[in-house]
């Protein structure tokens, strides 16, 4: 190993350790040290708390702020693009001991995740319904939607995950009941803003099946299952119109 | 283009005002990783800035100084976006930040030896050719004293210039905050560094650390530029004459039209030594 990659290694494992470590160099002893210390972990922390605001507004700032040191020691940013830091803080939050009494708190975390995922996505034309118009039924059930870059979509079985996301990003009242049955919605980003859709948990399953490469008929096949899948005639032009898919592709 | 003169971080919350300013050779500087990104309002953001002003890309990651090259798709993206941006200026730091696959988000020190000199040269050649133009390396802040310097700052960075082609960024903030830290001069800095290299100036606040006071300063960009440093800035500008000026603010961001009249302060200083324009 170099001079420079050891040195490299000592800085950077000092830097994150979780107590001040014991100072085995001259630099790691001078007060200054902390300001590093300091710097990286309030860098991580304020981006996880700009990516995930509704998992901070849940948690409170004192325990979000926790969950996101202990994070970020474990999982510091893959890049330097902090507005797409947190891929995996979901996962991580359902292992966070203190947050054990929000079971729904992974979820909202998802959702949180996908808004950014959609706010940083490619750009591509969207598929209008005058699009289809033009394929005679047969070739419009055989035929594969792209899925645009910027859909993402999110359900949860039992949760009410979508109502409380939303209640926050609406700024809505908090304190009404909440529905403890299934929720789905679908992000996208027409006029590169990120908007909402809730919708019932077969137009979810049926995107889901498009994004793996089911023709149209597949991917209704695939979402008979879910709620909702008897009112595809309603939902499905519904997520053509939201934007959830990408012009390039239809056949 | 017109001559860059003094110009401005730019923060999400100023778009706005920041397209409609007419000010006379304002422009403004992004840090390139808030807009790497595939698509979306954060590259459309920056593309109608750039229809107005011109506009320089700061990086603040990519690791120049670490002993792995920099990420391949940092740099392919970096160089999408100053394909598609013409930026007036790129600019990094003579820092470190990655490690291990992961990013420590601040500009971390190391020892100026022969071997973080050959690593330096190389990774700044690497980002040279991905984006196919020269870019300026800046003087970062300074909290330790490192064992193992073979190198003053100045020399390092100048023999870095040498080898690579690259400008230098001088950040006037910067020199002093490490002066303090370090116990070093920074008028003795500044008189001698190679005013000819220099493409680019920052300026920006800086604090007291809370447990050490004044003895330990913090690059926080969370205040207006303090008089030592304009007075710094005044004492490079007569030597050296004027350069591109950025006041940077990245917390406690007050109101587009205050920081306007900080900015104001610096094209008043870069004004006093433009040169005198000849009669016809």
């Amino acid at each position: 190993m170099g001079e420079l990659l050891a040195f490299q290694s000592a800085f950077a494992e000092a830097l994150l350790a979780e107590a001040t470590p014991t100072p085995t160099s001259a630099w790691a002893r001078q007060p200054g040290f902390a300001v590093y210390r300091n710097t990286v972990l309030a860098a991580c922390i304020d981006a996880l708390a700009a990516n995930y605001p509704t998992v901070h507004a849940l948690l409170g700032d004192p325990c979000f702020r926790e969950a996101a040191r202990d994070h970020a020691r474990a999982s510091p940013p893959p890049c330097g693009v902090l507005a797409d830091y947190g891929a995996v803080f979901a996962t991580f939050l359902a292992g966070f001991a203190p947050a054990a009494d929000l079971p729904y708190l992974p979820g909202v975390a998802a959702l949180d995740r996908a808004w950014t995922e959609s706010h940083l996505a490619a750009d591509a034309p969207v598929l209008v319904p005058a699009d289809l118009q033009s394929l005679d039924p047969q070739r419009l059930l055989e035929s594969r939607l792209a899925v645009h870059p910027a859909a993402r979509w999110h359900g949860d079985a039992a949760m009410p995950v979508v109502t409380i996301w939303r209640r926050h990003r609406e700024q809505m009242p908090l304190g009404d009941p909440l529905p403890w049955h299934g929720e789905a919605v679908l992000l996208t980003r027409p006029n590169d803003a990120v908007a909402w859709l809730q919708v019932e948990p077969a137009a979810v399953a049926f995107v889901a099946a498009c994004a793996a490469g089911c023709s149209l008929a597949e991917a209704l096949e695939r979402s008979e299952a879910e709620p909702g899948a008897d009112a595809f005639a309603i939902w499905l032009p519904m997520l053509v119109r939201a934007g959830a898919f990408a012009k390039e592709g239809v056949a | 283009m017109a001559a860059l003169g003094a110009g401005l971080g730019l923060k999400a919350e100023h778009h706005a005002d920041a397209m409609a300013s007419r000010a006379a050779a304002l422009w403004f500087e992004v840090h390139a990783e808030n807009h790497l990104v595939a698509g979306g309002p954060r590259r459309r953001w920056l593309e109608t800035v750039r229809r107005e002003h011109p506009v320089s890309l700061h990086g603040v990651s990519l690791s120049l100084a670490g002993a792995r090259p920099p990420d391949a798709n940092a740099l392919a993206g970096l160089a999408r976006l100053v394909r598609e941006l013409e930026p007036a200026l790129v600019s990094e730091h003579l820092a470190w930040s990655r490690f291990g696959g992961g990013y420590l988000p601040d500009l971390l020190p190391f020892p100026r030896n022969e071997e973080a000199l050959h690593h330096v040269c190389a990774n700044v050649g690497r980002v040279q050719d991905a984006i196919g133009r020269t870019i300026a390396i800046e003087n970062p802040s300074h909290y330790l004293q490192l064992e193992g310097h073979a190198w003053s700052e100045i020399g390092f960075l100048t023999e870095v210039s040498r080898v690579t082609g690259c400008r230098l960024l001088l950040d006037i903030n910067n020199v002093y905050v490490s002066a303090v830290n370090t116990g070093s001069s920074a008028e003795a800095y500044l008189d001698a560094f190679p005013a000819h290299l220099v493409s680019e100036i920052h300026l920006a606040g800086h604090h007291p650390d809370p447990i050490h006071g004044e003895r330990l300063l913090i690059d926080s960009h969370d205040a207006p530029v303090a008089p030592v440093v304009w007075a710094l800035f005044e004492r490079f500008l007569a030597r050296a004459g004027p350069r591109p000026t950025l006041i940077e603010r990245d917390a406690e961001v007050p109101p587009f039209a205050e920081l306007m009249r900080e900015r104001a302060l610096a094209q008043q200083r870069l004004n006093r030594v433009l040169p005198v324009p000849v009669a016809a």
